[in-house]
């Protein structure tokens, strides 16, 4: 039910009249707020109009008008449409803007990561510092300027494809022949590189220091990573430790940074869906479903109603399989090497079967299209979805609790370890399964219904102390939630087209922004997309759930013990490729 | 009682370990071979399956939905005297969706008019930039690439698959997509006779 | 005739009195040497995108690795023998892939599994993507596909292993006088861009002569 805060509709003109200004430009919308009243307007946000949440915060490089923009996305706990609003500052370096951190924390990485792309210095930022990228390294990649070493053309297709496409590697066209790019006259064996110091002080910086009447110890500074085997891939995590007591703590990232944004900036619309396969790639049908869904909210075109419901059942399997896969993982990183993942794994393979059946591939589905999917799901993959939906995963999932959830050790070593508290959670910008173990009923689904979910009936899972065997169990609530709305779709989906438009590998969108969002397994998966009315977008930003909630990291392990971080990672079931991206 | 938890626990491994003879024993008893058989592969990926569930490649494979898609191969029709026709008229289509580019193509030119000739001169797709997103078969408007269900390419070198690499009989490709072929051959037969009768149709009233 | 029993480790076309070819097996060095180290590569317990899930995918339950003897996977390099490229190799992790490469002994193979590690991949045009891992390690076998299923990833080891079988004693790098570190790849350096220490005169030429950009 909508409350009347849901429906409130926020008029920051009348409250701040010559501060804000409405966005007039045509597919455009929310608020342009002036930089000197930036602060001001954000605190009366989250405090009189109950923004609480700053999902996300990107930039946009206008070079055309010579100007640079920094979007912010505030949303509310309690459900609701969201409220943009934009800050928009002269192109002309050094580009400066105060920081959000002070008013939403969960604003800290994504200011990190806009001033490692496009160069905007956040003045009263706690930790600025290069986030993707090292330092030292030359440019502002996504700055519209920016051209990288195998750079060919502004958009794809390329020219030199077709009709006269003789092959050639991309390293012949490169001066270096490579996919490098150095400034003029650049001398590599003079050059200095510059060290960690940056990322030590800082570390420095938010260690706890010795309070009175404690022992004098050393504190040690350890590097976990990339190269670690229960990191969750390449993240790297600098911790200071006190004895086995974590005092401080920042995450290295990067070591997987792919350049989605800018590639995606020259890809066309279409060509973007299967690179979204490889951000989450556990939950490629997930991504695919937000960014299909933002672009038809671009496109204004409506979505066959067949493919709406094959959407769902799709989204949902992968929603049981990550979260399987969560479990397993889990327990593998708690030192029960194997077994229950391989038990996870049993299953997830089941599912991957249907996938490829339906879509071709396991892993990079590419399954969605703008207005339906490609396919219909064969009579086959059907009947098995229905086996699987319910014969064979209420039981297995019935198995594994039966397997794990009483084990004494597991239990003992879950129970009381602090995750995240509610208001810590939405300060940092937490959303997931992480948002909702703490308290909060928080699930975009239910908040902000996209897609056919409002046809649905089933419960936002919800648990309250926030430790991690309120994170873990949370899991296994979400499954059966996700089982439930598999059997009503399974049983409500019509018969019909798959898809309302034609075929086409060419799409129109018409010029304007949009900020789709959807739950993915891991958190809120957004996507802020741009157009000029060209084949491809002229701005393409992930809002990654893993990257976000990273943000609250310190905050969830400062005072743990070493040796419960590996867990506590673990809970915020981060991916590296939505990371770093 | 502490330590029941872990009972339980090993209590589903313990059954997960005889599942495996039980299921042995009762194909046994049913006189038929679960092992180095579809049938056998075809039950381990059913919602049935217990015990064991390996498919021991190379010796057995999964069964392969019609759908799988790897990597991309392209058409030809045989001619009469075992020449290769190649369906695809290098109308660039593939090249143009091709996500990460790594589609080649040489339109072939008349050398005496120099006007494009529908047949490729050169084709290349770097298989080492595919991404296996089967955009190229899926917008081809004449169903000369597709995607292939050999994934064993596995080398020792850099996989630039020229046109001579990439060509695949049709009889290969009715072969590993039978629906979709057919639904292709049916679709383009009623096309051909939809234009016959068009012709007929318009040549009495031309007369 | 059990001709296939012992293949592999015989050595062919040797007339062995079939009364006693139960107990007798006549081979050369090499090929015992080779059956020995074709059974057992371990790999390095090391995943870089997504690729890594399928490595992870074949290691479980439905393509278990361990039928190849390859399910020991090892978290230091000190203990393994075959390094996977299981992904996207970017320049920031770059200097940490080398360094594990050397510290790895002798013995050892690289596999570029998927585009990515392969050249690059769709991700290739990336400003922080390295074009191919083979521009800085000896690649043994490539796998095509992104990712490669866990079938056609047995099915590049199984290549692995067929290179493995062709290897002599006499040649390999490993045992030749003076050569040890002949593997050894120089610690590439984060700069303003990847500086390949190796290349360095190419770099400064191309950077000198380069105009305006």
């Amino acid at each position: 039910m909508a409350t009347a805060l849901q429906t409130q509709t926020v008029d920051l003109v009348a409250r701040f009249p010559e501060k804000v200004t409405a966005d007039s430009r045509a597919g455009y919308s929310g608020f342009i707020v002036n930089k000197e009243n930036l602060v001001e307007v954000a605190t009366a946000l989250r405090d009189e109009f109950g923004y609480d949440l700053l999902s996300n915060v990107t930039g946009v490089d206008y070079i055309a008008e010579n100007k640079m923009e920094v979007v912010y996305h505030a949303f509310r706990t309690t459900g609701g449409p969201g409220l943009v609003f934009k800050v928009q500052v002269e192109r002309v370096d050094p580009i400066e803007l105060p920081s959000m951190v002070g008013i939403w924390a969960g604003a800290e990485y994504q200011e990190r990561e806009i001033w490692d792309l496009y160069g905007i210095k956040f003045t009263d930022h706690p930790d600025l510092r290069r986030i993707l990228l090292w330092e030292g390294f030359e440019g502002f990649p996504l700055r519209k300027d920016y051209k990288e070493g195998f750079f060919e053309e502004e958009a794809k297709p390329f020219k030199s494809r077709w009709p006269d496409g003789k092959h050639v590697f991309a390293e012949m066209k490169n001066p270096f022949r490579d996919n490098l790019k150095f400034p003029e006259n650049f001398d590599p064996e003079s050059y200095q590189p510059e060290d960690e110091k940056d990322l030590y002080a800082s570390l420095e910086r938010v260690s706890k220091p010795l309070t009175e009447g404690e022992m004098k110890t050393d504190h040690i500074v350890v590097n976990m990573g990339p190269h670690h085997p229960s990191t969750h891939g390449v993240l790297r995590v600098a911790v200071t430790l006190n004895g086995e007591t974590i005092t401080g703590l920042k995450p290295v990232m990067g070591y997987l940074h792919r350049n989605h944004d800018k590639i995606g900036e020259r890809n066309t619309f279409l060509q973007i869906i299967p690179y979204t396969d490889r951000l989450d790639y556990f939950n490629s049908m997930a991504n695919n479903f937000g960014y299909v869904t933002t672009v038809e909210k671009l496109m204004k075109i409506p979505v066959a109603e067949r493919a709406e419901y094959i959407r769902v059942i799709m989204a949902e399997m992968s929603r049981i399989q990550n979260h399987l896969i969560f479990v397993g993982m889990l327990i593998n990183d708690l030192g029960s090497m194997y077994t229950p993942s391989l038990y996870a794994f049993e299953e997830r393979e089941l599912i991957l079967d249907i996938f490829e059946a339906v879509s071709g591939a396991r892993m990079m589905c590419n399954y969605f299209r703008f207005g339906g999917v490609v396919r219909d799901v064969p009579e086959d993959a059907m009947q098995k979805i229905k086996d699987l939906v319910h014969d064979r995963l209420p039981a297995k999932i019935d198995e594994m609790e039966r397997f794990l959830n009483q084990n004494e050790v597991l239990v003992a070593r879950l129970t009381g370890v602090k995750v995240l508290n509610a208001e810590d959670a939405i300060r940092y910008s937490v959303t997931g399964p992480v948002l909702r173990a703490a308290g909060v009923p928080y699930d975009i689904r239910r908040a902000d219904p996209y897609s056919v979910y409002d046809r649905f009936d089933f419960d936002v899972a919800v648990r309250y102390h926030g430790d991690m065997m309120d994170n873990y169990l949370i899991r296994f609530d979400e499954m059966r939630q996700s089982l439930r709305i598999l059997e009503q779709a399974l049983k409500q989906i019509p018969e019909g087209p798959i898809n309302s438009q034609k075929p086409q590998y060419q799409v129109r969108v018409p010029a304007g922004e949009a900020y789709g969002r959807v739950e993915s397994p891991k958190g809120e998966l957004g996507f802020y997309v741009v157009s000029n009315g060209k084949p491809n977008p002229y701005r393409y930003h992930v809002r990654a759930p893993s990257f976000v909630n990273l943000t609250a990291l310190e905050t969830i392990c400062s005072g743990s013990k070493i040796a419960d971080f590996v867990a506590q990672l673990a809970m915020l079931d981060i991916v590296m490729g939505e990371v770093d991206r | 009682m502490y330590g029941k938890g872990i009972l339980k626990g090993l209590g589903v491994t313990l059954k997960r370990f005889t599942d495996t003879y039980l299921e042995d024993i009762s194909w046994w008893l049913r006189g038929k071979k679960r092992y180095y058989t579809e049938e056998g592969v075809a039950h381990r990926s059913s919602k049935n399956t217990r015990g064991i569930f390996t498919v021991q490649y190379p010796e057995e494979q999964l069964i392969q939905p019609e759908e799988f898609r790897y990597v991309p191969f392209l058409v030809y029709e045989e001619g009469a005297d075992g020449k290769k026709e190649p369906r695809c008229t290098s109308c660039g289509i593939c090249a143009k969706v091709c996500p990460p580019q790594c589609i080649w193509i040489v339109r072939t030119n008349n050398p005496q008019t120099g006007k494009p000739v529908p047949e490729p001169a050169e084709f290349y797709i770097d298989m080492d930039i595919c991404m296996n997103c089967g955009f190229c078969a899926e917008y081809c408007p004449f169903d000369a690439i597709k995607m292939d269900h050999d994934f064993d390419i596995a080398s020792y070198g850099r996989n630039v698959y020229n046109l001579e690499k990439l060509l695949k009989p049709a009889s290969y490709y009715a072969e590993i997509r039978p629906l979709n072929y057919n639904r292709e051959e049916e679709a383009r037969k009623a096309k051909e006779a939809a234009k016959a009768a068009k012709a007929d149709a318009a040549a009495p009233a031309a007369s | 005739m059990e001709e296939n029993k012992y293949e592999g480790l015989n050595l062919p076309n040797y007339n062995i009195p079939e009364d006693i070819q139960n107990v007798v097996s006549i081979t050369t060095i090499d090929r015992l040497y080779n059956w020995g180290r074709r059974w057992s590569v371990w790999p390095l317990m090391f995943g870089l995108a997504c690729c890594a899930i399928e490595m992870i995918a074949a290691q479980t339950a439905r393509y278990d690795m361990a039928r190849f003897g390859m399910e020991v996977m090892r978290p230091t390099p000190r203990q393994a023998d075959m390094m996977l490229v299981s992904g996207t190799v970017t320049k920031k992790m770059l200097p940490s892939i080398i360094r594990l490469y050397n510290q790895m002994p002798e013995p050892k193979y690289v596999v570029a599994m998927g585009a990515c590690a392969s050249s690059g991949g769709p991700f290739k045009e990336g400003y922080n993507v390295v074009a191919g891992i083979d521009k800085f390690l000896p690649v043994d076998v490539y796998i095509p596909g992104c990712p490669p299923t866990p079938q056609a990833l047995i099915a590049g080891m199984i290549k692995l292993q067929e290179k493995i079988d062709k290897q002599s004693i006499k040649k390999v790098r490993w045992y030749e006088k003076g050569k040890v570190d002949s593997n050894y790849v120089p610690m590439p350096i984060l700069g303003p861009d990847l500086i390949d220490v190796r290349r360095n005169t190419e770099i400064k030429q191309a950077a000198a002569a380069k105009e305006g950009a």
